[in-house]
């Protein structure tokens, strides 16, 4: 405990946390993700309704606006669906998936990419060469396209029934696998730089193996820009996982993620209830925002150029 | 008149751990012509006090206290367009890397004609035939090819020869030469410290030598003015701070040098290293370090006072009981 | 190989030297890409960054390499611990040939050998204590039987390259240029080893600090008993540090003999323009005339002697037959046609027999020699 209490003291103390504090937005964006993750986290606590309990649904309180609007029902606070579900709640369950397959993708991603970039820059020759040339593939494609491609082999795969089941780590599998070239091609690059420093030589020197060298040496000092590119990450991820379930291919309605519930609510966007599509919509961009102002600073802190 | 006077400069650094002073109340002049040489390990400020003369130090640094004039006008306080007009015409500059100093995109050519025609009223002909002139002036064979070549197609030491063109072309009275040597091979340094020496000389233009290499000090200053923690120790003809150092850095600094000859048992070593700039110690900046250190030295901070030829920052020199 | 013979037949029984390198080669390929190979013809480019080179170190002696930049004295350095494969040639470390072994490698043998690297800010882990960057060779090779024993050895260490033992806990970058590389001498000696190779060890610290290093060394080679390979570009460091010098131009060993020797009676024209570079303290030299030229491209040496086009010396052999290592004056080896045939003007370095550097403004080319120190070979 005391390791950490001093850790925490120097990490407060520390240059990372002071250009923290000194970026508004970011401290702004930061609670926003945090307020995001804990109520996502904390959905069916938090939450006003159940949305996915049939049996409390009442079709009577069906289509009503939000709180503020005329002929509304305090209860629902965003309003609710065709099916009476309320918005409000719907959002926060949506977040939780949306979140989960875009952390988890993140994370799959990430330790695909910082294992074989780490492995392929060490090593080098035909093994990194082989690494690089997938990874090239299956950049000189949009990366849209490659996950519903992954999406699509892997829906083939499993048996029909279990389609709806498996959704969910069809979607993490299928945008993970897709994401990892970024995180490869980077550390495959600071692995080489990193290799040739003197450091390295000098554990070589020792008699220190291959796998500990990659682990204990070169990993911790490659892992910079990983942070960088994971935070910047988890907004695309989140982004590509609504976009498949936008398209059909993601979460299915019985377990909507943020994009299952824009599209679905985007069948009625012109027939009145916009309440239904406009909130999900903005808590996603709100978002995905937020990420990606917390990625950008984190690049700028992390880079010493620029301090 | 002296043709650059620095008096009591001081730069500051803030940071968010409290103000670093990386240049102490630095004063010192250079005659018209004159080489001198700033000498100090890394730390010592000289860098900073060569790029504050330039008016080169990078925000948030700034000079927080002094004057630098050149001609008698100060130069510390000038900005944009006034700063230009200095900068390049009346000082050139000279850097470590030549690579830095050289746009890679452009030919040698290109570079040197845009900076004659900045500073001189010629016609593009005229500055081109200038620039070929200027290269065989700093020994580049065929002048007249490589001209219209990139800077990559140059050696280390041919590029650094450019350097030296870029800076001495605007014909300015004084050039600031940050380890022009440092970066090149040992049989190169020679060359191009002779070369410098023999152009400024010719066009009676003064040099700041800034240096940590006291051997590139003894090849070619004047005067010498060596630097510790941001402050001046020492400043005098080379002869004497070489051959008699007064103050005890330079003393031994002069001692920890290898040198060629019979082979010494061991080297004259200065303890420790120099201060950071965060805690640099109460009273003489090399208290911790001095061989001949008392009491005074922990409480009072020594004044640059007059000592032969040239003057001495020691509490030994300045009248009080040793 | 006449000079590794008559060295043989010098040696006393029974003192083996403790390194042995012959004929050792390391070619890089600059390779093309692919499709510039293919549509192009282009050519794999080689460069020869150590072409064929002799030398061997006595127990408790230091070698020094010396040489500007492209002379291919770090990659010996390098090729010597392993760290890169050799193209050709034998690397004898204590009568076992190395020359196809890692680094680290055999490691009853490697655990003798250890580095000394350049650039005390690149050479420790910025993200480890520096008790665990010294610890790390005692864990590798199981040197202490535990934890404790380890801790007392890191503050032994430590203390011994002049540190506090309470500074292990801190991290390389709470340290100054020499108390880092005091970090990596400590690191390299846990293995007590027999053998150290320094690669330019002092270059990037200040003169003070440099002495403080120079002076450790001394120490620790006399206390420890340790060889050195010790790679420098600075001849006055070198003739601190140096029992023998091997001056290295572009690959090759152009001259091999005792330090004094080197100073005292230089034979090669490369080797009598470096000591002409070295800046004078006593100013007595100035405004004397440097010598022109730079070293070429290694990329694409110039044909036989690689130095005749800075040579004033050189020749028509010169220009197309690499010129041999062969034994000249007092024990020295020099590969050079101009004093194999007794055309150079012998010369005297000044300094080293006592005295100070001579004061008429003449320097070292062409100076002419006393007749005792006339060539032999």
């Amino acid at each position: 405990m005391a390791t950490l209490a001093a850790r925490l003291r120097s990490f407060t103390a520390g240059d990372l946390f002071y250009s923290f504090r000194r970026s508004r937005t970011t401290v702004l964006a930061t609670t926003v993700l945090a307020l995001m993750m804990l109520g996502a986290l904390l959905a069916p606590l938090v939450a006003p309704h159940d949305p996915f309990d049939i049996a409390s649904l009442s079709l009577l309180d069906s289509e009503l606006p939000p709180a503020w609007m005329e002929g509304s029902n305090p209860a629902y606070w965003l309003g609710t669906d065709t099916q009476a579900r309320d918005v409000f709640s719907s959002i926060l369950y949506g977040l939780r998936i949306s979140l989960f397959v875009g952390a988890a993708s993140v994370l799959l991603a990430a330790v695909l990419g910082v294992f074989l970039g780490l492995v392929g820059g060490y090593f080098g020759g035909l093994l990194d060469a082989v690494i690089m040339r997938v990874a090239d593939v299956l950049l000189s494609f949009p990366a849209i396209l490659v996950a519903l491609l992954i999406n699509g082999v892997l829906r083939g795969i499993l048996p029909a029934g279990q389609q709806e089941s498996a959704a969910l780590i069809v979607l993490v599998l299928s945008i993970g696998l897709t994401n990892w070239v970024q995180y490869a091609r980077t550390v495959r690059g600071s692995t080489l730089v990193e290799r040739q420093r003197e450091y390295v030589q000098a554990a070589r020197t020792i008699g220190v193996g291959s796998l500990r060298i990659m682990r204990a040496h070169i990993l911790p000092n490659v892992l910079g820009p990983v942070l960088v590119i994971a935070t910047i990450n988890l907004g695309m991820a989140v982004l590509t996982e609504a976009t498949l379930s936008f398209l059909g291919v993601g979460m299915p309605a019985t377990m909507p993620s943020l994009g299952t519930l824009i599209r679905v609510g985007n069948e009625y966007l012109f027939s009145g209830i916009w309440w239904v599509v406009i909130f999900p919509s903005a808590t996603l961009a709100i978002l995905v925002l937020a990420v990606n102002l917390l990625g950008d600073w984190l690049r700028d802190a992390l880079n010493p150029k620029l301090r | 008149m002296a043709l650059l006077e620095v008096d009591r400069l001081r730069v500051e650094f803030p940071t968010r751990n409290g103000t670093l002073t990386a240049v102490d109340d630095v004063s010192f002049t250079v005659e018209e012509g004159e080489v001198l040489g700033l000498v100090g390990e890394s730390g010592a400020g000289k860098s900073m006090t060569g790029a504050a003369i330039i008016g080169l130090i990078e925000p948030p640094g700034h000079i927080a206290g002094g004057e630098i004039r050149l001609d008698g006008g100060r130069i510390d306080a000038l900005r944009g367009e006034a700063l230009r007009k200095v900068r390049g015409k009346q000082i050139g500059a000279i850097f470590q890397d030549p690579l830095t100093s050289l746009n890679p995109l452009f030919t040698v050519g290109d570079q040197l004609v845009e900076t004659i025609r900045t500073h001189l009223p010629l016609s593009v002909a005229e500055a081109r035939r200038r620039a070929v002139d200027w290269l065989a002036e700093v020994g580049i064979p065929a002048p007249d090819k490589r001209i219209d070549q990139y800077p990559h197609q140059f050696s280390g030491g041919m590029r650094q020869r450019v350097v030296i063109a870029l800076a001495l072309c605007a014909e300015p009275r004084l050039i600031i030469a940050d380890e022009p040597t440092t970066a090149l091979d040992v049989s190169v340094q020679a060359q191009i410290i002779a070369l410098l020496k023999k152009l400024c000389r010719e066009r009676n233009a003064a040099v700041i030598l800034v240096t940590h290499d006291m051997g590139v000090i003894a090849e070619t200053a004047d005067r010498v003015a060596v630097m510790y923690a941001g402050r001046l120790a020492e400043i005098g003809p080379v002869k004497q701070v070489l051959e008699k150092p007064n103050h005890p850095y330079t003393a031994g600094l002069m001692g920890s040098i290898p040198r060629i000859g019979p082979r010494p048992e061991r080297l004259i070593q200065i303890a420790g290293s120099m201060p950071r700039l965060s805690d640099i110690p109460a009273g003489c900046a090399f208290n911790p370090r001095c061989t001949r250190v008392f009491a005074d030295c922990h409480v009072h901070r020594p004044r640059l006072a007059a000592s032969g030829d040239g003057a001495v920052a020691c509490l030994h020199y300045e009248g009080a009981r040793p | 190989m006449t000079r590794t013979m008559s060295l043989a037949a010098r040696r006393p029984a029974g003192t083996a030297p403790l390194l042995e390198v012959s004929d050792l080669r390391k070619h890089f390929a600059l390779p093309r890409p692919f499709l510039n190979r293919v549509l192009q013809a282009e050519q794999h480019q080689l460069v020869r960054a150590v072409d064929g080179i002799d030398f061997t170190i006595e127990r408790g002696k230091t070698l020094s390499l010396v040489g500007e930049s492209g002379c291919g004295k770090s990659t010996v350095a390098k090729l010597v611990m392993g760290l890169i494969g050799t193209t050709s040639g034998r690397i004898v470390f204590d009568g076992v040939d190395l020359s196809h072994a890692p680094a680290g490698a055999p490691a009853k043998l490697r655990r003798r050998m250890q580095m000394i690297f350049q650039d005390p800010y690149a050479s420790l882990n910025p993200r480890w204590r520096v008790r665990d960057i010294i610890a790390e060779p005692l864990q590798t090779y199981r040197l202490c039987a535990s934890r404790a024993e380890e801790t007392r050895e890191v503050d032994r260490l430590l203390e011994f390259v002049g540190l506090n033992a309470k500074d292990g806990d801190k991290f390389p970058h709470e340290f100054s240029g020499g108390q880092r590389q005091r970090i990596s001498i400590a690191r390299a000696i846990s293995t007590k080893p027999d053998f150290l190779v320094c690669d330019e060890p002092t270059s990037a610290l200040d003169v003070s600090v440099q002495a403080q290093i120079l002076n450790l060394m001394r120490e620790m080679q006399r206390e420890l008993g340790l060889t050195y390979l010790f790679i420098s570009h600075d001849l006055a460091v070198v003739n601190f540090m140096a029992d023998w010098i091997g001056v290295m131009y572009l690959g090759r060993l152009v001259e091999l003999a005792p330090a004094e020797t080197v100073f005292a009676s230089p034979q090669h024209p490369y080797t009598r323009l470096l000591l002409d570079t070295i800046p004078d303290l006593t100013m007595a030299r100035r405004g004397r005339e440097p010598v022109a030229g730079e070293v070429p491209n290694p990329i694409d040496p110039p044909p036989g002697c690689h130095f005749h086009p800075r040579c004033p010396f050189a020749e028509s052999r010169c220009r197309s037959e690499p010129p041999q290592l062969r034994e000249t004056v007092l024990g020295a080896s020099t590969a050079c046609h101009a004093v194999e045939e007794g055309r150079l003007p012998p010369a005297v370095a000044s300094g080293f027999a006592g005295g100070a550097i001579p004061t008429d403004g003449a320097h070292l080319l062409g100076k002419i020699a006393p007749p005792d120190q006339q060539l032999v070979g």
